[in-house]
């Protein structure tokens, strides 16, 4: 059953449009797409995804969605501890690249999001309408727990500004203003006076997240050579890691009630690592944390395992929950 | 016409800095800046660029005070730990009191 899955899911048209992106680049073929089109394709996949999320909202009672958003925010303070303890015992990382990293498996990836709803729909599975509120929970949540242990395990030195701006860039920047925007929007109006706009918004998701996933594919492949750099330790945890989280997030989601398909979202969520809010917002913070680990964790690593292999795991294990 | 001599005060610097750098410069008494997206590479490698834009280049036309204090604060707070370069040139402007 898993093996059809990972097919399946390997032969829909984003994932292999961002597995071809991936070979090309690494043959040295130039593939992407015009510099404009990257933030204007996400910002339409964030507001897409808020919408989506505040129609769900719209037309969910209070009483299905608490347990769900409970199980978010312990998601949130669990998974950048998990992602955290496993860098520094195993991965033998020094405190502040530990923290790093662990913001990063803490907040979560929007496209790995859109990935794995694209996936369901494709399976005929259905999903819970609200689930892109709690993304913007785990997004900020995970940050948040990182920069904290980090604050708890390191001296003051200087060049850091505190964790306070790092916050503030996180609420501030793009991603997370486009996605609350897009939810007040879609709760504001809900499903009826939104129709007018579902052609642009849900019609056309699937071949604009294909585009874009050329470009992800692109940027990924860029981060190749320094994977090799990075070692097999970090590689290895880049992969475990997720894996761990995303059985944490399969638990929490069908204990709060979720179908299969929300608790693979939840647990595909807990799987994925930021590679937008968490870079800036740890720049900020731990200016001393090498970019070179965090990135390419959880952009050469773990993006291409979610969304290649892992979507089809963490949905193997909410039907095993289920 | 007559022209003022002023220091033009130019960082490149990562994107993430933008907000801190536009207070930084307010506070140290610059009147105005200008912030334009650029790409290059540098001693650190080639710029990383993210969707929340690629490296800026800020540049802003003060007095030669302002002008050692801006890079002095720079070298200060950023040049350790961020991928930062800063210069300044003498221009000379038609108004000087829009800078002063």
């Amino acid at each position: 059953m898993l093996a059809s899955a990972v097919v399946d899911n390997l032969l829909s048209a984003p994932v292999l449009a961002f597995v071809v992106a991936v070979i090309v680049t690494l043959v040295k073929g130039d593939i992407r797409l015009p510099d404009a089109l990257y933030p204007m394709l996400s910002m339409y996949l964030l507001l897409a995804i808020g919408l989506k999320g505040g129609k769900g909202l719209a037309v969910a009672d209070l009483g299905e969605v608490w347990k769900p958003l409970l199980a978010s925010v312990a998601l949130g303070i669990l998974t950048p501890v998990v992602a955290y303890l496993a860098l520094r015992r195993l991965g033998k990382l020094a405190v502040v690249d530990s923290a790093a990293i662990a913001a990063h498996y803490g907040s979560v990836s929007a496209v790995t999001f859109t990935v794995v709803l694209a996936f369901l729909e494709a399976s005929n599975e259905p999903t819970e309408g609200f689930l892109a509120g709690l993304l913007a929970v785990l997004e900020i949540i995970g940050i948040v727990v990182a920069l904290a242990i980090a604050q708890a395990h390191l001296s003051r030195e200087g060049g850091g500004s505190g964790w306070g701006e790092a916050l503030a860039e996180v609420l501030r920047g793009r991603s997370i203003v486009l996605l609350i925007a897009g939810l007040a929007i879609g709760l504001a109006a809900g499903p009826e006076r939104l129709e007018p706009v579902d052609p642009l918004f849900v019609g056309l998701f699937p071949g604009l997240l294909t585009l874009f996933l050329i470009e992800m594919g692109t940027v990924a492949a860029q981060r190749v050579r320094d994977v090799r750099e990075a070692g097999w330790r970090l590689v290895a945890l880049a992969i475990a890691i997720p894996l761990v989280n995303g059985l944490l997030g399969a638990v929490a989601g069908s204990l709060a009630g979720l179908g299969v398909g929300g608790a693979t979202v939840l647990a595909t969520l807990a799987a994925s690592a930021s590679y937008i809010a968490a870079p800036a917002a740890v720049r900020i913070a731990l200016p001393t944390a090498k970019p070179g680990l965090y990135i390419t964790a959880s952009l050469g690593v773990t993006f291409p395992f979610n969304i290649v292999i892992g979507i089809p795991i963490y949905y193997a294990m909410a039907k095993g929950l289920s | 016409m007559t022209t003022t001599q002023r220091q033009l005060v130019t960082i490149v610097a990562e994107s993430v800095l933008r907000r801190r750098l536009i207070d930084d410069l307010h506070q140290l008494g610059a009147t105005g800046y200008s912030i334009s997206s650029t790409d290059g590479s540098g001693t650190g490698g080639r710029h990383t660029s993210d969707w929340e834009g690629q490296h800026i280049r800020v540049e802003t036309i003060v007095r030669d005070d302002v002008a050692d204090a801006i890079l002095t604060h720079l070298a200060e707070h950023y040049f350790s730990n961020y991928a930062v370069v800063a210069w300044a040139s003498t221009v000379r402007v038609a108004r000087p009191a829009k800078f002063d």
